[in-house]
């Protein structure tokens, strides 16, 4: 049964479910970095890397 | 008994930090500050009107943001015991209990450790000093010293909240003319009229929490004065830019329009008798008596310059920005 019977039972619920959105708040994140990261080094190369010399 | 040991639990209310969601956590950096920070550092990269890949301005943008974000952060952890107090700060997340004091100067550190080295790498260490000077600022100089000490709190401590302008022309330039030091200069002169007309009207709460505001230290009479003389040093300062060929027609109309409007609200504050009646240098009620009109009155009239100086910077900032995007040229009055 998925209910939660009592108090403590709501309130782990509402803590797993507050932790899960923490998680991913912060997986988006990490991903968003790497993709600026990622973005960055691609404009600040430019064309050089085709012509290094 | 340390600042740190006089927060930690014992004043601080029951644990829900387990239930706190990602919004709480956003709420640490402050998003309403943030946006004016965004606003007036964009403003400072798009005025200096250099070329810049697009995308490195909005790095360079967002670095500024999470800057900013990283050093509210580290404010709402140290100022959890004066947020408690305060009825405007106390559904903070730290001092309502949902996100821990260490959990937030956490946060702090290290954004302000990834924007800085971001923007260095990114764009320029230039850019990059001047975004850590300003964090360090706000969190260390502003924060944990000049905002229990002194009554000049907000006025040297409004040179963080100044700086996105010149941190913005920065990455964008690699440097800092004075054109970038005036839009800093307006927001500095800014700070004092803007903040002390909110402390007016939550004097009480101020004088609670033990921050030793203007109105609190030096009473509502001298807060008034000090009002409108920020104010008429602050006019004449936002009108400069239209010397030195920052600022051109649409803010000048801008900056002498909305300075007259300015002067008349400091001026109504100036002869009102806002903060009065909780002040506690009035000691004989009986020879100065604060009727309940012109308890209101006053009220109004802080209220009205604390809402039209927020109005005015944006206004101001809106139009540099706008004459930088349209390429409006300037007046050059000077040449």
């Amino acid at each position: 049964m998925n209910q939660p019977v009592n108090k403590d039972d709501a309130a782990q619920l509402a803590a797993k479910k507050a932790r899960s959105g923490r998680n991913v708040a912060l997986a988006l994140g990490l991903v968003a970095f790497v993709v600026l990261v990622f973005v960055v080094t691609l404009v600040r190369l430019g064309g050089n890397v085709a012509h290094p010399h | 008994m340390s600042k740190i040991a006089a927060m930690t639990p014992d004043t601080v209310q029951p644990d829900t930090t387990e239930t706190a969601s990602w919004k709480d956590y956003f709420q640490l950096m402050k998003p309403r500050v943030m946006s004016l920070v965004v606003f007036t550092g964009l403003t400072g990269l798009l005025a200096a009107r250099a070329p810049i890949h697009p995308v490195l301005g909005a790095i360079a943008v967002l670095c500024i943001a999470v800057g900013a974000g990283a050093s509210g952060a580290l404010n709402m952890w140290y100022d959890a015991d004066i947020d408690q107090q305060m009825r405007r700060t106390r559904g903070r997340p730290v001092p309502a209990g949902k996100v821990k004091g260490e959990e937030a100067a956490s946060l702090g550190v290290v954004l302000s450790i990834l924007s800085v080295m971001f923007l260095g790498f990114a764009i320029n260490w230039f850019a990059a000093g001047l975004l850590a000077f300003t964090i360090v600022f706000y969190a260390v100089v502003y924060t944990m010293w000049l905002k229990r000490w002194t009554a000049q709190n907000i006025v040297i401590g409004g040179l963080a909240g100044a700086l996105p302008p010149a941190i913005g022309w920065a990455a964008a330039t690699g440097h800092a003319p004075l054109n970038a030091w005036l839009m800093v200069a307006i927001i500095f002169f800014w700070t004092p009229p803007h903040f002390w007309a909110l402390s007016l009207y939550v004097t009480t709460d101020y004088a609670k929490a033990g921050v030793p505001m203007l109105p609190v230290v030096k009473g509502a009479k001298e807060t008034r004065k000090q009002i409108l003389l920020y104010s008429l040093l602050l006019i004449p300062i936002c009108l400069s830019p239209v010397l030195t060929g920052l600022g051109g027609p649409i803010y000048l109309a801008v900056a002498a329009l909305g300075g007259a409007v300015f002067l008349i609200l400091a001026w109504r504050v100036f002869a009102s008798k806002a903060g009065d009646a909780a002040d506690p240098r009035v000691a004989d009620r009986a020879l100065y008596e604060v009727t309940e009109d012109e308890k209101a009155a006053g009220s109004t009239a802080a209220r009205n310059l604390f809402a039209f100086s927020i109005l005015y910077l944006f206004a101001l900032f809106a139009a540099l920005l706008g004459e930088a995007v349209a390429n409006v040229h300037a007046l050059e009055l000077l040449k």
